[in-house]
């Protein structure tokens, strides 16, 4: 039953350590988007960006 | 592509509820077979995300649109933690029924490793080259060429002598019905996970695309 446990947990861990890089690496992306939108507006008054 | 997460989570409940409620116990192996639903979930999506790579690598390689190559390396990121969880899974069920960590010797366990460290390399490669064509490029063949191993390791079992168990052989499943039906729950519901990841991974990858553009036309402007 331990190991039974165990599997699981090591299973759950790998995929849940996986999700919150995702999320890191989403918000950190995010952010940069953002930041180079709003420096691209101030500089042309408007963005070409697509 | 939130409408694919409230199916995954319904089928993330059933497939534990299948995986350690519903299945019968093995008479042999004990409760820690439980494992084996999980565990080969898991194996199913690392074969189906490096078959990801082989044709994003092979798209890309005729179309030259750097959309197949975001999806070769989101797939080879999802295949290397679902073949990462398949060794980990593995090693705690060979414990108490092999009575070690790691079979060295066994050609499964042997393939799945170099697999592993195939696309772990395929990382390294990604990693060390500069953006561009040519990294695009150089990443499309190995990921094809990597991917030459995933036929080895299932038939791996089969053409060597092994200590692994043969669940699926010519004749069906070797299991109870109940077994079956747990773990086709299981497999649903990790290959519905694995795409979910795959598709959030190319999706990050665009918006970094999207940034880099931006820092461009900054860099121009300036």
């Amino acid at each position: 039953m331990n190991f039974l446990f165990l599997g699981y947990g090591v299973i759950w861990t790998i995929l849940f350590f996986y999700l919150v890089y995702l999320a890191r690496s989403q918000k950190q992306v995010n952010e940069k988007l953002k930041s180079l939108s709003e420096r691209l507006q101030k500089l042309n008054g408007k963005s070409t960006f697509r | 592509m939130d409408w694919l997460l409230i199916p995954l989570y319904l089928l993330m409940v059933a497939a534990l509820y299948g995986a350690l409620l519903y299945a019968p116990t093995e008479s042999e192996m004990g409760e820690v077979q439980r494992i084996f639903y999980f565990h080969m979930g898991a194996a199913w999506n690392a074969f189906l995300a490096f078959f990801g790579v082989f044709l994003g690598g092979f798209l890309y390689l005729f179309t030259r649109k750097q959309s197949w190559d975001r999806l070769a390396a989101s797939c080879a990121e999802i295949g290397v933690v679902f073949t990462t969880i398949v060794l980990l899974s593995g090693s705690v069920w060979a414990r108490p029924i092999w009575n070690t960590w790691l079979a060295w010797g066994d050609p499964r366990v042997m393939t799945t490793m170099v697999l592993w460290l195939i696309y772990v390399a395929y990382f390294l490669l990604r990693s060390s080259l500069p953006e561009g064509e040519m990294k695009y490029k150089y990443c499309a063949v190995f990921g094809i060429i990597g991917f030459l191993d995933v036929p080895i390791v299932w038939v791996s079992i089969r053409w060597w002598r092994t200590i692994h168990p043969v669940v699926i052989t010519s004749s069906g499943a070797q299991l109870e019905p109940e077994m079956i039906h747990a773990l086709i729950v299981s497999v649903i519901a990790m290959t519905v996970l694995g795409v979910t990841l795959v598709m959030l991974r190319m999706a990050m990858r665009l918006n970094n695309s999207m940034a880099e553009e931006l820092v461009q036309e900054l860099v121009e402007r300036a």
